[in-house]
């Protein structure tokens, strides 16, 4: 391990450390503008140059390695004296238009200007100009202010997998541009925002509405995916004005979805901010005490067997425990979080988790996808097997849909009985899972929705369990979840009780008229038509598919506006911080719960969000180490038997309307149009 | 990057060309390629008359397998790739240093004159395109004037009419220099290395 000093202090750092990464390990900050930890070396823009003793010119540190004995210095006379060179350079074509600038207030190059520049510039030439350049409707570009340190180009090209930027032309010509006018064909590419330094790619959206120190920044979780990423919530008074990452290394790593980005928009619209109630057919605004001495006569009224529940992909663990004691106490067993109808079996946790975890995914050395597509079931956990992939030796194979995940894979089929085959070794890619030390099955809702259900999860406990997926140290057994909602519904145990009926058998009964009272509690994805007469109650946020059925409505909160738990795909219970409050009479979701026990007269032993997050940790002991992965033990799961010949299909087509915030939001609306709704032809005189 | 309108609807290799691809990628161990990204883009303009075509791109990316936008890369890095149509003989002007002090300013002016048009203007019927360019690597045989894959040495305003001229009548005006002198030798016979000694 090489030793080296810089400014002064020794240090020691596994061979191959850069200068920059070394300096960063004791605290030094040497300004860059092209480097990225998280991206290759480009070395282009010069900013980070350092002297080192006995180098014969200043080096580079983010592209120089360190070695043994190196003496560095980062500030002597010569080093500031060329970065303010450098800084001059780069601001002889950057327009100075801050005042206009999106960027403004966190620039980089603002910010390193003020820090090691001149005062002034000396360059009293005309400066360069580019065309205007259309990136789609999330990315607004300003490419006069570009200053090529190619940071999107090595995203595109690495990260998200889809090589569309280029730098087109040479010397002070170069452009970033896609030359054939498109939008960027990536569900991350929302993260160039954040990677460019300067202001050249800018959120479109969020285009002239807010400057940053004028925003309210609330660290919180996305429930947007099942993977719960860390984000950060910006706003300024009552709205959301934009969602932008947060680094976990264990999760997202420093990128976001466009869907969690860009969908915030969503949340302030179809709002529901007050309780309705439906009379001859119409809804009509009503009070609190009204709308809850309602629902309680309803659920007085109905026989405790014909009453149900069904918690949508967005509710929290907190309302969802609530709800599930007010069912226990009124006798009803029917309840379910299972809105997509997935037959996943709750017994055992290992067979409902994503075991492996996200950031076990650079560990594992093959990977079989079943009835997934990750690219669009969670687009950051797609980017982690891409970053396993691209450091080789990972064999990927895939049964069910053909996709373009931007990694190689090996289409095994489409058919179910493949699994059969690759547990009992007559398939080829049984050898290779065999083969590897760490192998691992991603099963995907869309496996998971059909009939046979329950038939798969089990063939695939059988595959896992003869092609040692599962053993001392590593499970390989991994279930990605679409709903944020669904692993901590599933630890709670919001699924039907002794002998309770499921969303099939709720459904199915509400069709036929055994349902007096289903509650919704932001159920919005199942068959409305099918809730027959049934008196429905719906507990949510958006004006979607729920309210518009809905006989009364009970005005609920968004993620981001509750401290509310979420349990991720991995089986990680966190929690989100309220940025804003709910909109007019709204509220958090276990208070209207809770109020409503009270009318009913049997009020729930909680009155504070501390004494319900006790209640979690008593139902599940995971609720009680937020921010902690606690994973399971193995077990038996899932019901054996004769799989369907059928195709697999993905949970997911349209990702970037998965949910009543998403279906609201008119970015995600115009992003369907772009990216989604046949691919308008483009011509080359296109423009 | 401004699209054209010329853009020809579809484009593949000639069979000729389609062998020389073949031999060019052979050069290359397996899984590599890629690197015949420069010699088959060459080929390729050379088979539209010129220039490349937003659709040859695309036609070399997919058959190099690799990303299309590596090959715009490429073909607008390299200023002999030409991504807007030239004419038939694409004059390349020299004016960088040496070529200067020889007198490109001269040449250039012929040029204008000669051919009616002005640097980075195609004539109307298609048969020339003039551009300026950077050094053209024969400062010895300055000034320089390329035409497609033929150098034209030693100019003078006289001298590059002629050419033009010719070229204009269809002729194949004699490559090299134009002012007498064998390739780069002294002007007037060899001053140095003279009789036997």
């Amino acid at each position: 391990m090489p030793k080296l000093t810089i400014d002064g202090r020794e240090i020691e750092v596994a061979p191959g450390t850069t200068i920059i990464q070394a300096a960063e390990v004791l605290g030094i900050e040497i300004p860059r503008f092209c480097y990225h930890e998280r991206l290759t070396i480009a070395g282009n823009c010069r900013m980070c140059l350092v002297e080192v003793e006995k180098a014969p010119k200043l080096v580079a540190s983010c592209s120089m390695p360190v070695g043994e004995g190196m003496v560095v210095k980062t500030a002597t006379p010569n080093v500031l004296k060329a970065r303010r060179g450098v800084m001059e350079l780069m601001l002889i074509n950057h327009p100075l238009d801050c005042p206009i600038c999106d960027q403004g207030g966190e620039c980089d190059l603002q910010d390193q200007a003020v820090a090691f520049g001149r005062d002034r510039g000396r360059f009293a030439e005309a400066k360069h100009a580019v065309r205007q350049k259309d990136f789609g409707p999330l990315i607004k570009a300003e490419m006069t202010r570009c200053i090529h340190c190619t940071r999107c180009i090595r995203f595109s090209t690495e990260v998200a997998g889809v090589p569309q930027l280029g730098g087109i032309g040479r010397g002070e010509h170069m452009e970033i541009d896609t030359y054939v006018t498109k939008a960027l064909e990536s569900e991350l590419s929302g993260n160039l925002i954040d990677l460019c330094p300067v202001g050249a790619l800018t959120n479109k959206p969020y285009a002239f509405k807010a400057r940053p120190w004028e925003l309210k920044k609330t660290e919180s979780i996305d429930a947007l995916d099942a993977l719960g990423s860390h984000i950060r919530i910006d706003a300024r008074g009552a709205e959301v004005m934009r969602i932008l990452p947060s680094n976990c290394d264990d999760l997202n790593e420093e990128w976001l979805g466009d869907k969690s980005r860009f969908s915030c928009d969503g949340l302030a619209r179809q709002r529901l901010d007050q309780p309705y109630i439906r009379e001859n057919g119409k809804l009509r605004p009503a009070s609190w005490d009204e709308a809850l001495a309602l629902a309680a006569s309803k659920l007085k009224g109905a026989r405790p067997d014909q009453v149900a529940a069904i918690a949508g992909d967005l509710a929290c663990a907190e309302s969802m425990a609530a709800l599930k004691d007010l069912l226990d106490g009124l006798g009803s067993p029917h309840r379910d979080c299972r809105q997509d109808g997935a037959r996943l079996d709750p017994a055992v946790r290992a067979g409902y988790l994503f075991n492996a975890t996200i950031a076990g995914i650079e560990q594992a050395d093959a990977l079989l996808l079943v009835g997934t597509n990750p690219r669009k079931e969670a687009p950051v956990l797609n980017a982690r097997i891409r970053k396993r992939w691209l450091k080789g030796k990972f064999p990927v194979a895939a049964i069910g849909p053909k996709a373009d995940l931007t990694y190689r894979v090996d289409h095994l089929g489409t058919s179910a009985a493949l699994l059969d085959a690759i547990a009992k070794g007559t398939h080829p890619f049984a050898a290779t899972l065999k083969a590897a030390q760490k192998p691992m099955l991603i099963l995907g809702m869309g496996a998971l929705r059909r009939q046979d259900g329950a038939q798969i999860q089990a063939a695939a406990r059988g595959l896992a369990e003869a092609c040692g997926l599962v053993k001392e140290g590593w499970n390989g057994f991994s279930v990605l979840h679409t709903a944020a909602a669904r692993v901590g519904g599933l630890d709670l145990g919001f699924v039907p009780g002794a002998g309770g009926k499921d969303i099939h058998g709720i459904l199915d009964g509400a069709t036929k008229g055994e349902m007096a009272v289903v509650y919704l509690l932001g159920a919005d994805e199942i068959d409305m038509s099918r809730l027959g007469k049934a008196f429905v109650i719906y507990q949510g946020h958006h004006g979607d598919a729920g309210a518009h059925r809905a006989d009364l409505i009970l005005p609920g909160a968004a993620y981001t506006e509750k401290n509310a738990t979420y349990v991720n795909t991995e089986g990680r219970a966190q929690r989100t911080t309220l940025a804003v409050f709910p909109p007019g009479q709204a509220r958090e979701d276990w208070k209207i719960l809770r109020a409503l026990s009270d009318a009913l007269g049997k009020p729930l032993p909680y009155d504070s969000l501390s004494q319900v997050r006790a209640r979690l940790a008593a139902i599940n002991p995971v609720f009680g180490q937020p921010g902690k992965r606690v994973g399971a033990a193995w077990g038996a799961f899932g019901s054996p038997g004769a799989v369907a010949d059928a195709a697999l299909a993905t949970a997911i087509d349209n990702y970037y309307m998965t949910d009543p915030i998403g279906r609201a939001s008119p970015t995600m609306a115009v992003s369907v149009e772009t990216f989604l709704a046949g691919a308008k032809p483009r011509t080359g005189t296109h423009g | 990057m401004s699209m054209h309108r010329e853009e020809p609807a579809s484009f593949a290799f000639s069979s000729d060309n389609e062998a020389r691809a073949k031999a060019i990628i052979a050069k290359y161990p397996a899984g590599r390629q890629q690197s015949a990204v420069m010699p088959l883009l060459d080929l390729a303009q050379r088979q539209i008359g010129g220039w490349l075509p937003r659709i040859a791109m695309d036609y070399v990316a997919d058959y190099l397998g690799m990303p299309p936008i590596k090959v715009y890369e490429v073909a607008n890095f390299y200023t002999m790739y030409n991504v807007k149509p030239v004419g038939k003989n694409h004059v390349q002007v020299c004016t960088n240093l040496p070529c200067w002090l020889r007198g490109s300013d001269q040449v250039v002016h012929a040029c204008k004159k000669t051919l009616g048009i002005g640097l980075g203007e195609t004539t109307k019927d298609g048969q020339f395109t003039l551009s300026e360019v950077e050094c053209a690597g024969a400062c010895v045989n300055a000034p320089v004037v390329a035409i497609n894959d033929d150098y034209y040495e030693d100019l003078d305003e006289a001298t590059i009419t002629r050419v033009l001229e010719a070229l204009k009548r269809g002729e194949s005006p004699k490559s090299g220099p134009q002012n007498g002198r064998l390739n780069s030798a002294p002007l007037g016979g060899p001053t140095t290395l003279k009789g036997g000694a």
